[in-house]
């Protein structure tokens, strides 16, 4: 633990062009090699990705103003709604959101084509998209309806900020069931007829950082193909769970909140998906760069996928209904072979998030740190870690018949 | 031997149980694999026969005594790369290894000579990058 470099050491190596970057598979063989305290001091930064689908994801949007001015009450993005109960002409286009015509589940299992994740693909392609909105007119803002065709480059702003991302740790999704079930973790078959995951493994940010010793508020990262920033930690984060010795967590854990401009990204890494029977959202480009500060730092993004565990989750009781099912754990180098062993039978695996394409941001955020494009930055604040007592909260279960006041002002109290 | 035939039937010849017939007296493994049948209607019927020369060619010729026009299938799933972000949920669901996930570089390829258009890849595709096409004209 004795020898320490700090971000600046660091990124004056990079501006220099000297910098040694290794992604988080390369790292793997590279401190089996060397060892850890020769391989800390050469290696100044480890590159991590992921690439899967974040529901809880989105952009704001600035449309500027139309002649006569509109104060928006409603507004469709192709058809999408997006959120415009903030000023007059911005709006949030969340990942999840479906057009009003969509059938949804009416014959199920829906299809789902298009949602406004793929509204957010369709902008950063450059495509025209059709604004409409209406409103109830005002003074200021006599407008009350207004039906146009927009690009990306027609609007002010444009930033996704996604409220939750980049989970660390993911469920392993199954059916005990007696039916196909069409989950967000895509189609699970009868009678543990496969196993659904997610994340990238030994490649994914968080994993190579399970105490959020380098990631934090205001880190730069890729996000979308373009660069971003960590904004606050996500939601749902509960960095409080069950971990390995490595400091690994065997369930879902922390996540993040990021933030980046829409104009500088590439549709190639930010992709609307359609989930049969479940809904509409989209998949998310993310490499977040690890600065080697200490050997201790290095010895969590030498994480193996064989070191890291999540747990088997049947989705026909057990989540919906919040029944304890214990199915055990798998780890990752099972995962990815394309076979698990649950209650002694061989269960086939279906990835959810793309692992050649996480492999692929990891190579790119090297490429970017080693030619001096993208320099590190110390968080301004670090994020809750396992120390923290964060509790993971329900809705809690209260009757308003039984005398709730809503409305009041008053915080709803009995 | 094992072909891939698309059947046209007449309003008339969707009436008879030609599956019954064709797994009975001529002894063939039938998997459909599409079918748009109604009473009173002209339909198709896309599927998989196997079973011996002799009864193949002989179910072959019942089903053209009916009128029942049979045609080789001659296009099937369609993989579009571009749109595919190679997660790889595909190739857990294909039966023959069609769609097929190279184990060290994570990467889905997609071999057609092995699809038998079951057509379980189509749900499953999260970016719809997996399409049907049947090379079907109008029916009868």
């Amino acid at each position: 633990m004795s020898y320490q470099k700090s971000y600046e050491e660091i990124n004056e190596r990079i501006r220099k062009g000297e910098a040694v970057v290794v992604t988080a598979e390369e790292v793997i063989d590279i401190v089996e090699e060397k060892g850890y305290a020769k391989a800390a001091r050469e290696i100044d930064v480890v590159t991590t990705g992921t690439f899967g689908p974040m529901c809880s994801s989105g952009a704001f949007i600035n449309f500027g103003h139309a002649n006569p001015r509109i104060k928006m009450k409603k507004v469709w993005l192709n058809g999408v709604e997006a959120y415009t109960g903030i000023a007059a002409v911005d709006a949030y286009i969340g990942a999840g959101q479906l057009p009003e015509s969509d059938p949804e589940n009416k014959v199920y299992p829906g299809r789902f084509t298009y949602g406004g994740g793929h509204v957010i693909q369709d902008l950063v392609a450059g495509k025209e998209i059709r604004l409409e909105a209406i409103a109830y007119g005002t003074d200021c803002y006599p407008n009350r309806k207004l039906e146009t065709i927009i690009t990306l480059d027609d609007v002010n702003e444009a930033f996704m900020f996604n409220p939750r991302n980049a989970y660390q740790n993911y469920n392993c999704a199954v059916n005990l069931g007696d039916r196909p079930l069409y989950t967000y973790m895509g189609i699970l078959r009868p009678k543990l007829g496969n196993a659904a995951y997610s994340t990238s493994g030994q490649l994914s940010p968080l994993l190579n950082d399970p105490h959020y010793k380098t990631i934090g508020i205001g880190t730069r990262i890729f996000l979308g193909g373009g660069i971003g920033y960590v904004a606050w930690n996500g939601t749902q984060h509960h960095p409080n769970v069950l971990r390995e010795e490595n400091g690994v967590p065997k369930t879902p854990a922390g996540t993040l909140s990021v933030i980046g401009d829409l104009k500088q990204m590439d549709p190639n890494w930010l992709v609307g998906l359609s989930y049969a029977g479940y809904g509409a959202t989209m998949a998310i480009g993310i490499g977040i760069p690890i600065p080697i500060l200490d050997e201790e730092i290095l010895h969590y993004t030498a994480v193996k996928d064989e070191d890291i565990y999540c747990p088997i989750v049947d989705f026909f009781e057990g989540y919906p209904y919040k029944k304890d099912i214990d199915l055990g754990f798998a780890n990752f180098k099972e995962l990815k072979s394309g076979k698990i062993t649950i209650n002694g039978k061989q269960v086939v695996t279906t990835p959810q998030s793309s692992y050649p394409r996480a492999r692929k941001i990891a190579a790119t955020l090297k490429e970017w740190i080693t030619a001096g494009k993208f320099e590190i930055s110390q968080p301004v604040q670090m994020l809750p870690g396992a120390d923290s007592n964060i509790d993971f909260k329900s809705i809690p279960d209260r009757h308003p018949a039984n005398g709730i006041i809503f409305n009041s002002g008053m915080g709803g109290k009995k | 031997m094992k072909n891939r035939i698309v059947l046209y039937f007449s309003a008339a010849q969707s009436e008879q149980p030609i599956i019954y017939q064709l797994v009975k007296e001529y002894d063939l493994i039938v998997n459909i694999l599409k079918a748009n049948i109604n009473p009173q209607k002209e339909g198709l019927m896309v599927m998989e026969l196997t079973g011996e020369k002799d009864n193949y060619d002989s179910g072959i010729k019942y089903l053209s005594s009916l009128g029942v026009t049979c045609e080789p299938l001659s296009e099937t799933v369609m993989w579009n790369e571009t749109l595919c972000i190679q997660c790889g949920a595909c190739a857990s669901f294909c039966p023959t290894e069609a769609l097929a996930m190279e184990r060290e570089s994570m990467e889905v390829s997609f071999d057609n000579s092995k699809c038998v258009v079951c057509g379980m890849c189509l749900e499953c595709c999260p970016t719809r990058a997996i399409k049907l096409h049947f090379d079907i004209r109008e029916a009868v």
